[in-house]
């Protein structure tokens, strides 16, 4: 059962084979086993779980039953959820309860969704490996001494190890994508605004998006089906009309099901930079894609060298104002001995911030400074239009983009904490898509092998134009009908 | 040396919106502490900004009133600082572009002392929205400071002038002027106390004649007239003073103390802050289209100069009785309510101008509280038009109906003060004044013009006021021969 995709658990609770209490109580048991060794989750509040769980079962029981009704949902701890503790990977919000719920819990509440727990993740999203986090790195259920990526390192965990049956993430720069090549599971950023960001804990306003985690592209459009439409109380939510994520998969079949596709690969994302054994997982993916009657063509994206530097001039200022609210006044920690007002907010914030967070409040601030705006943030604004006008271009050349979703495997825990651009280069191939606000997905492709002999997953990553998530998920389904690298499940973890 | 003084103003008027510009929080005034402070108010973690679109129609309304440019796209951005009742860390304003560019105001400036009255054009520079910031208070717990977060995010519109004004009378006049405009146009209740209107006001000096600015001092946050007058007054002083004594004025934001009435320096402007203001990346440009400026203007009422401008043609008001009467909206409205209801439009500016606004300002009333509608006005006016009574008895009808004892003609009847015209009962009155009265009438006949006067003074009282007092003044001429 925990390795059901999220259409068969629908059918097995519609079919009252298993009740949402049932469901969920198997999983709160897995993860009272395998959670203290993975650390995928902050806060586990079996109560309110259950209670959902019941209120689901009445719903089904009542005919009412939707797609996800009464299925165990991961949540990434970024996510407002009302009466539950919204940490952000933070000491800063240690104790934070919020009072509201962001757009993506009352969605999946709407339809009778189970919420299993908030996930750990890297501080406030900043990093790419969980470390990050005030509660404790992640450990990836592939090997445990290696890290799951990071920001949504938490959901990536969750997934991998079967500790949910899905979860939500949050993407900036890589943080749905990266730990979806690292943990072996299909993770979907979509377009920018397509999913609400109220009640999302904001790193970079222009640059976040939630998205689905899940173990197949279908599970992903089963999510996005929930979690995807217009809210107005998001100014860069985008009204257009309700979509079926799933319409588009069950054609997915036969012997050709994507004759005609044009799948670009930029030369720039094999270059210099991929790991080896990486390449060869994702030259083998192509090969299979072709076999589904995908044509291959090169493209180029010109600037996406540039795309790290814009991203850490960008990304920081944002976060450097974003961060400001907590300033010990209102909710969050407060130091607790302070001469005036000065010391207070000096003192707070020292304490409640970690290193990587205190890092990119400091460029953010140096960047937007009188005197330095100009060569930095306008320049680094004037370089994304660049950036997404190479996108553009490309896509007259293809219908969607391919290559690494990250340039090796899951790294050592500690391995990168010292060096922070060797870990910035970890988003290499995501970033520029967040620049562009265009959707990427990282679908399961393989494995390489670690010098343990440990086998280590590879994600492929689909790059779509605006709005062509449906397309991309059936790209990714037909390509989950002909393999099984997502249905593979770390050992020790049955 | 002879000394200039050159001010501009920095107006931030509070719009009379429901709720509050980026959130659905109400703006009512007044209420307990963090009552009307929703989770966008406190900033919470993860809320988001949403724009009012009262809010920018009450600044294109603004734009269109003072023949502005109105930007097409204009943006939002963060200015970056920490204060306890900023709760976001910044504050949501316009910075490079705002929504409304450059206009002006035409202001009437009053006699002075040794000055007669003028007009002037004061160039506005722009006008941006904005959100308020919460408040500070210092006494509610003891050793603490407390914050309420009901005014944070209520939404502003900042006026910024030219420095086209050159004394305090133009300050004030200018800033009363735009006090009138922002609630004509019905964007702002203009109340001064709850701080709905409060100025910066920029002040600096130079000697008469050249053009180079002088440092300037901003004067911070004054919420009556009276004190902008003492403000300007006592800083222009201070500068010329501090300038003649051989001094330098620093760049500074200053106070005015209403009880010594000086101004005091808060920060100099090297303490200032760097805002690193950027585009807020959770609010899209606003974009203001063609269509939604002609839906404004549809909605808007005539303004002043309009106003003036028919007063003057069609009902043959003088220039100054015009400018009087649009003054604000509602005396204008009652004004032209009177005239509508059939009263004489030069009566009816005379008794609005006259008796109405003495009342009103002896008891401290706006005219929409007047116990006296303007229908009633024009009711009783017709009883002078044909002459049931005379204009003096009408100002007793008028006490009268201030204090509530009924109609027009129910009061003239009880009071009984109908006008007496009939000629045989006039000459009766007559004959008993001058049989009464020979030594006057002697007097009068020995070619002492005052007499005459006296006698009709005498014939009115005899009447107890109700002879027709032209009828009178006839009668009496011819019976004297």
């Amino acid at each position: 059962m925990i390795n059901s995709s999220l259409k068969q658990l629908g059918h097995l609770l519609a079919s009252k084979q298993i009740s949402s209490v049932e469901l969920t109580q198997s999983y709160l048991q897995r993860m009272a086993q395998h959670n203290p060794g993975i650390n995928a989750y902050i806060t586990i509040d079996e109560e309110k779980s259950l209670a959902q769980a019941k209120a689901a079962d009445v719903s089904i029981a009542a005919g009412n039953a939707q797609a996800l009704t009464g299925i165990p949902i991961a949540q990434k701890d970024i996510f407002c959820a009302k009466g539950w503790r919204t940490t952000c990977g933070s000491k800063m919000l240690e104790t934070f309860i919020s009072p509201y719920d962001a757009h993506v819990i009352s969605q999946f509440d709407a339809v009778g969704a189970v919420n299993l727990g908030k996930t750990n993740m890297d501080e406030f999203a900043m990093g790419s490996s969980n470390e990050t986090s005030y509660f404790g790195g992640v450990k990836n259920p592939w090997d445990v001494d290696r890290v799951p990526g990071g920001s949504s390192g938490g959901s990536a965990a969750a997934v991998a190890a079967r500790l949910c049956a899905a979860a939500t993430g949050t993407d900036t720069g890589g943080s749905i994508r990266q730990p979806a090549s690292l943990c072996g599971f299909t993770g979907l950023k979509p377009t920018y605004g397509l999913v609400s960001r109220y009640g999302m804990i904001a790193f970079a306003s222009s640059l976040d998006q939630a998205g689905p985690m899940a173990k197949s592209a279908e599970d992903c459009a089963l999510m996005m089906n929930v979690m995807a439409g217009f809210d107005e109380r998001d100014s860069t939510s985008l009204n257009r009309p309700v979509e079926d994520y799933t319409r588009g998969l069950a054609a997915m079949t036969g012997d050709q099901p994507l004759k005609g596709l044009r799948i670009g690969l930029p030369k720039e994302y094999f270059a210099e930079g991929l790991n080896a054994d990486v390449a060869k997982v994702i030259e083998t993916a192509i090969a299979e894609y072709k076999k589904l009657g995908a044509d291959i063509v090169e493209v180029s994206l010109p600037n996406n060298n540039l795309s790290i530097p814009v991203y850490y001039v960008l990304a920081p200022a944002e976060a450097s104002s974003n961060l400001s609210r907590f300033d010990g006044v209102r909710y969050g920690h407060r130091a607790a001995e302070y001469n005036d007002l000065l010391e207070m907010y000096m003192k707070s914030r020292a304490e409640g911030f970690g290193a990587e967070v205190k890092r990119r409040i400091l460029i953010g601030t140096y960047v937007l400074s009188a005197g330095y705006y100009d060569a930095y943030y306008l320049k680094a604004q004037q370089i994304r239009r660049l950036i997404a006008q190479d996108f553009v271009e490309a896509f007259k050349y293809c219908d969607v983009i391919m290559g690494p979703a990250a340039p090796s495997t899951a790294f050592k825990v500690g391995e990168k904490t010292s060096d922070p651009v060797a870990m910035y280069l970890e988003d290499l191939y995501t970033i520029a898509v967040n620049l562009a606000g265009l959707p990427g997905m990282s679908i399961p492709a393989g494995f390489a092998q670690s010098s343990e002999g440990k086998p280590l997953p590879v994600g492929l990553q689909i790059i779509g134009n605006y709005f062509d998530e449906a397309r991309m998920l059936d790209i990714g389904h037909a390509y989950q009908q002909v393999t099984d690298w997502h249905q593979q499940m770390p050992a020790g973890l049955e | 040396m002879q000394w200039e003084v050159v001010i501009g103003l920095e107006t931030h008027t509070q719009l009379k919106t429901n709720t509050k510009i980026f959130s659905g929080a109400s703006t009512t005034y007044g209420a307990a502490p963090n009552t009307q402070a929703c989770e966008v108010s406190i900033a919470l973690p993860g809320v988001l900004p949403v724009l009012n679109k009262q809010a920018v129609e009450c600044a294109i309304k603004f734009g269109l009133a003072i023949d502005a440019e109105i930007a097409q796209r204009s943006v939002f951005s963060r200015k970056n600082y920490f204060y306890p009742d900023l709760p976001k860390g910044y504050q949501i304003s316009q910075f490079e572009l705002p929504v409304v560019g450059k206009g002006k105001i035409t202001i009437q400036v009053p006699a002075g002392k040794s000055t007669e009255a003028y007009e002037k054009v004061i160039h506005i520079t722009r006008a941006h929205l904005e959100e308020d910031a919460g408040k500070s208070v210092h006494d509610a717990v003891d050793g603490m400071s407390g914050i309420d977060l009901n005014r944070a995010g209520t939404p502003l519109l900042e006026i910024v002038t030219e420095p086209d004004m050159r004394s305090a009378a133009e300050a004030v006049a200018y800033a009363k002027k735009l006090h009138e405009l922002v609630q004509w146009i019905g964007i702002c209740d203009g109340n001064m106390q709850e701080g709905s209107f409060r100025c910066d006001v920029n002040v600096s000096v130079r000697p008469k004649g050249t053009e180079k600015l002088g440092t300037r001092r901003e004067i911070k946050n004054l919420n009556s007239f009276k004190f902008m007058q003492q403000a300007i007054e006592y800083e222009t002083q201070w500068q010329i003073e501090t300038l003649e004594d051989g001094g330098t004025i620093q760049q500074a934001t200053v106070l005015f103390n209403p009880d010594t009435g000086e101004t005091r320096a808060m920060r100099s402007k090297e303490e200032a802050n760097d805002y690193r203001y950027f585009p807020d990346p959770d609010l899209l440009p606003l974009a203001v289209t063609e269509e939604d400026k002609s839906r404004v203007r549809a909605e808007m009422p005539e303004l002043p100069q309009a106003l003036q401008a028919r007063f003057v043609g069609e009902y043959q008001l003088s220039a100054y009785d015009a400018s009087t009467l649009t003054a604000s909206k509602a005396v204008a409205d009652y004004f032209v309510e009177t005239v509508q209801a059939g009263a004489d439009a030069k009566q009816s500016a005379n008794w609005v101008m006259g008796a109405v606004s003495a009342k009103l300002n002896a008891e401290e009333k706006t005219i929409a509280d007047s116990p006296v509608t303007a229908t009633q006005l024009a009711a009783l006016l017709k009883r002078i038009g044909d002459n049931t009574i005379s204009n003096n008895a009408a100002k007793q009808v008028f006490e009268g109906m201030w204090a509530g004892e009924g109609t027009v003609d129910a009061i003239i009847e009880a009071k009984g003060l109908k006008q007496v015209s009939d000629t045989g009962a006039i000459e009766a009155i007559i004959k008993e004044v001058l049989t009464a009265n020979q030594a006057m009438v002697d007097e009068y006949k020995s070619g002492k013009e005052k007499a005459f006067n006296a006698l009709v003074g005498q014939c009115m009282k005899a009447s107890k006021g109700k002879a027709n007092p032209a009828q009178v003044n006839e009668l009496l001429k011819n019976m004297l021969g």
